[in-house]
């Protein structure tokens, strides 16, 4: 069990080759120079008063309340502030320092409104009041009469946290780590004197309102409950805490759910999380409501057809109609009309468990999971480059990097506790450069500036990663050595020669690209000659039809620079959820088992067939695309889905639709009833990540522990769900606990051979490859060697995306998402992060909006080849003329009604990125919205209840669909 | 699927090899469908190049026939 208050050691840690000893309080201890006096006191279990002092931000030396007589020197200097010495002597404790620190403790006490809790003992989260109460400072004598702040009003307008600022002592700690830890610099202390106030902004600003992006690390850092979360002013202080991993993004920040009872109160970051160290976002720290929310189905259902209600029923009969169906079409139709989908929501255990119910069990490799429509090109592109399906560093590699190229992915938004510490090194001086047809945060806020922003032309990545190429090889600037010595030189020159052609100079890729030439080649000067230079990319990347491309591209360009194999380099996938590393890490891409092993291969076949008992197929199956072509051609009749929503999530929505419509036995296994549950026959209760043991995979390959903390209202965990299905169609599948399954991936899986539940448990977190050569992980990969031996240089061609704008159809549509939402919005939609972001928007500039008449907020229709939609337009600068963007968080914007199904070459990953449209002022919901709404309810009642649903999610339905002139039913 | 995205996809795999020499490039549309294509879909392909292949990559035309020479070998 993690401990409610963790130790804090005063200043932040600090790295020197040289050791320092110093004597304190008759005690010898040593610690690297440039320690404080406070750390190396606390390091050795000396503990020293403090208020504003707090070893995640740089000392401030404002309490006064740290003082210590250092022998030799005049006066009561602050710990905090005053770093250790060789022979130093210091003392901490003696008449003088109590009658000082009793004597500020009372003066603070003087404007507080908690002094008369001291007496009872009930002090909270409250450091004051706990050191009153441990230096006995009982009684004020000062009038309370007097000019005080106790009057002033509290600001509760965030929906998570409250400021009172009669309780504060404007210690500066919240401004000190919104600056330093989160990199917002949306606080400051406002005023002079008596005057002197925390503010967020403006006079007229409150918190909600203000720059704040509430992920509390102000909160975390208050030392008064001036900031407190409202859950503990309802609730009161937690008893007791559990350290888990979060269930949004693929950073996977630790976090120590801090319980009174089995309830939460809060969510805490772990200082010990290798992935966040304490720090989080608006998301993990506050938005986790939902796994209480209402709308949670607790009850296995069924029905007949999806146009019936759904009925309650028994997980016995849940199972016997599942039973039912996927025998009656493995009868008629054969293995290869069944499939799954894993959810890389759900834990490596539940993943694994799916793609073993598909082979074992279903008899087919028709197994897919949602990867599939973001990051297949990483796997694709790093495994033909480097040999592995993974990126190549730790995050904490970014510490050491001198040069950031971010292209196509936005981490303030998309993850942003990363964000954070990229933010800090880049106020360090490291130099950044930014790839993206829009201007994301990064690209200016608070002292962080792109020193480049290459705002090119979406579906021009392959063109622009080309030209930077060129540039370094015509110019010279490429690491022949590192090349010589890690890589196959054959393909190098074979591409050498390809890149040097005057196709893929600056100056010709420029008409494609939009990027002038001059401002290319500074970016790859820098690039290639800056220091450790990292590559850092997203989904603005992969969602294209030459997402494999360019991550090849990209892989290209490091090796040439040699920029790989240490810390402050590599290829960095930032993966959107919070185990879809770990969903591909575990057998979820229908040609491959478990480790990436392709599954023709007989020796790997045979791990596995020795393993489950079972004969495998040694054929590809179906990707999620295949699979929804399938099943309207006839061929392909049931599918279970295990958290995941892909009518939602997937291009197309008409087309997959159809598919699902034209399916036997659809079964869902999820939390809520999601969008893609409307065309369900089976609905099997799933389990938030506070109601399982196992573990996720982050975007650094981390292995990460998930702590049960309670039993899920349908009183199964997943993976006992997909267990329970496998025994009930006849196979022996009978684990006790989720560490079994991880024992049966180490024992099957070579990059996991020493991974285990103890280990994870002993060391906190591991990265994998985890083996006999790597007992405890290997956060940078590469070092050597490559995976694959030599690093392999693969030609990039530029081929312009079929998506065109043209007089039709003269925009082009992008996509992405925002801070306070998460993809498909099933989590974040049911909590009060709506409050900033209550729907999906159209971004466009300001010289677009002007010749359609669009103003901000105007209603416009947004259509491309595929479909039309209506939505709120925003006008704003960060778009490049010609380019439009918007999130996709709400079912009813619907904005997969617009997407088309290009896709990647080799992966068949959508091509979000890149949409003609055109888009105009009007007044209504598109034909498919009015639809949609119309008969959401109807396609998810269940017997007895009028709706299960809040009406801000919605459904759509069919009753008869086909491929061609499928719509919604009226 | 249709045979229209088929063919698409199918060209767009030969696009992306016809950068490499003629050999290779040939070896390489056909090891990417053959290792990445389920059969239902290399059928499919195999059946329309069979029917004249109407919009396919020369590329694709030629790894469809040995994929149907080697139906049922190993990848």
């Amino acid at each position: 069990m993690a401990s409610v208050n963790p130790i804090n050691y005063g200043t932040p840690r600090r790295e020197s080759d040289t050791q320092v000893t110093l004597e304190i309080d008759g005690r010898s201890v040593t610690v690297p120079a440039g320690t404080s006096v406070m750390r190396a006191a606390i390091e050795s279990g000396i503990d020293v008063p403090k208020l504003c002092a707090s070893d995640n931000v740089e000392p401030f030396g404002s309490c006064r309340l740290c003082l210590v007589e250092i022998e030799g020197k005049r006066g009561y200097p602050a710990s905090c502030t005053t770093e250790v010495a060789e022979g130093m002597e210091v003392r901490t404790v003696s008449d003088k320092l109590n009658q000082l620190r009793r004597g500020v403790i009372e003066l603070y006490l003087s404007d507080h409104p908690g002094a008369s809790k001291v007496e009872t003992g009930d002090v909270g989260d409250d450091e004051l009041l706990r050191l009153a109460r441990d230096l006995d400072v009982r009684e004020v004598r000062y009038d309370k009469e007097g000019r005080n702040h106790q009057d002033a009003v509290i600001d509760d307008s965030n929906p998570y946290f409250d400021f009172d600022s009669s309780r504060c002592i404007v210690c500066s700690r919240c401004v000190r780590a919104c600056d330093e830890v989160q990199g917002t610099f949306a606080l400051t202390v406002d005023g002079r004197g008596f005057a002197s106030m925390i503010s967020a902004g403006t006079d007229s600003d409150d918190f909600l309102n203000s720059e704040c992006v509430s992920c509390g690390a102000c909160v975390q850092a208050c030392p008064t409950e001036a900031l407190v979360e409202k859950n503990v002013v309802e609730q009161g202080m937690p008893e007791r805490s559990v350290t888990t991993t979060c269930a949004y993004c693929g950073v996977g920040c630790s976090f120590n759910a801090e319980l009174k009872g089995d309830e939460v109160v809060r969510m805490v970051p772990a200082k010990e999380g290798k992935a966040n160290h304490g720090h989080s976002c608006v998301k993990g720290r506050f938005a986790w409501g939902y796994t209480n929310h209402p709308d949670r189905i607790t009850k296995p259902m069924v029905r007949d057809k999806i146009t019936d209600p759904w009925r309650e029923v028994s997980w016995d009969e849940a199972m016997s109609f599942a039973v039912e169906r996927i025998n009656g079409i493995r009868d008629k139709h054969g293995s290869t009309a069944l499939g799954a989908i894993t959810s890389s929501r759900c834990t490596n255990e539940e993943t694994y468990l799916v793609q073993k119910m598909a082979r074992a069990v279903f008899g087919t490799n028709n197994v897919d999971t949602c990867a599939r429509v973001c990051h297949s090109p990483t796997g694709y592109g790093l495994n033909s480059t480097f040999g592995t399906s993974a990126g190549t560093q730790d995050f904490d590699s970014v510490e050491k990097s001198d040069v950031m190229l971010v292209i196509g992915a936005n981490p303030t938004d998309a993850h942003p506790v990363f964000a954070s510490q990229m933010k800090k090194r880049l106020r360090e001086g490291a130099r950044l450069i930014v790839v993206d047809p829009r201007a994301i945060d990064l690209v200016r806020s608070p002292h962080v500036a792109a020193e480049h922003h290459l705002q090119l032309q979406p579906g021009t990545n392959v063109a622009l990663v080309n030209a930077l190429a060129h540039t370094v090889l015509a110019e010279g600037l490429e690491n022949r050595a590192f090349v010589e010595q890690r890589c196959d030189v054959e393909e190098y020159d074979a591409w050498r020669e390809f890149i040097l052609r005057e196709e893929n100079s600056p100056e010709h890729t420029a008409q494609y690209t939009g990027v002038p030439a001059d401002a290319l080649r500074e970016a790859a000067r820098l690039y290639a000659t800056g220091g450790n230079a990292a590559i850092y990319y997203g989904l603005g990347v992969t969602e294209h039809s030459q997402g494999s491309t360019m991550v090849m591209g990209m892989a290209n360009i490091a090796m040439a620079t040699g920029n790989i194999g240490r810390p402050g380099v590599g290829v960095n996938p930032l993966r959107g959820q919070n185990n879809v590393q770990g969903s591909c890490d575990m057998g979820s891409f229908p040609h491959e088992l478990p480790g990436y092993r392709h599954i023709s291969d007989q020796g790997v076949r045979d791990i596995y067939e020795a393993e489950w008992g079972v004969k495998l197929d040694d054929e590809p199956g179906l990707r999620i695309p295949n699979m929804i072509d399938a099943a309207t051609g006839g061929t392909f009749k049931a599918l279970y889905v295990q958290g995941e929503d892909i009518l939602q999530s997937d291009p197309n929505i008409k087309h997959i639709a159809a598919g699902l419509a034209a399916m036997e036995c659809v079964i869902i296994q999820d939390i809520f009833l999601n969008e893609t549950a409307s065309y369900a026959h089976v609905f099997l209760p799933g389990s938030t990540f506070l109601e399982k043991d196992g573990t996720f995979t982050n975007a650094e390959r981390r292995i990460n522990r998930v702590r049960k903390i309670r039993t899920a209202p349908g009183g199964y965990a997943d993976w006992e769900v997909t267990q329970m299905l496998a025994q009930a169609l006849g196979y022996p599948m009978n684990y006790g606990h989720p560490s079994e399954i991880m024992d049966e991936i180490a024992r099957t899986t070579p990059t996991f051979r020493g991974v285990s539940f103890d280990k994870i448990d002993a060391l906190g977190s591991v990265q994998w490859p985890c083996n006999d050569e790597h007992p405890e992980g290997t956060p940078v990969m590469h070092v050597d060697n490559f995976v694959r031996g030599k690093g392999k240089f693969m030609l990039t061609p530029f081929v312009p995306t079929d998506e065109r704008a043209n007089r039709r159809f003269p925009l082009l549509l992008t996509t992405g998402r925002i801070l306070s939402q998460y993809n498909v919005g099933a989590q974040t939609r049911r909590t009060a992060n709506r409050l900033w972001h209550a729907e999906d928007w159209l971004e466009l500039h300001p010289s677009d909006a002007e010749v359609r008449g669009i103003k901000d907020g105007t209603l416009v229709a947004v259509a491309s080849r595929m479909g039309e939609t209506t939505l709120r337009a925003k006008v704003s600068e960060r778009m490049t003329p010609g380019v439009v963007y918007t999130t996709f968080h709400f079912p009813e914007t619907a904005a997969n009604v617009i997407t088309t199904e290009y896709s990647d070459w080799a992966t068949e990953c959508p091509e979000y990125k890149v949409t003609a449209v055109e888009v105009r002022p009007c007044n209504t919901l598109s034909e498919w919205q009015r639809r949609y709404m119309d008969t959401r309810d109807q396609m998810q009642r269940i017997e007895g209840n009028q709706s299960v649903r809040a009406p801000d999610t919605v459904a759509a339905s069919v009753e008869e669909a086909s491929d061609d002139d499928w719509e919604p039913a009226e | 699927m249709d045979d229209e995205k088929m063919v698409r996809q199918a060209n767009q795999i030969a696009q992306y090899f016809s950068a490499y020499p003629e050999d290779r490039a040939k070896e390489g549309v056909r090891g990417h469908i053959r290792k990445f294509w389920e059969p239902r879909m290399r059928t499919q392909l195999i059946n329309y190049a069979g029917a004249g292949g109407e919009g396919l990559h020369p590329l694709v035309l030629w790894a469809a026939t040995q994929l149907q020479d080697e139906a049922g070998q190993p990848v």
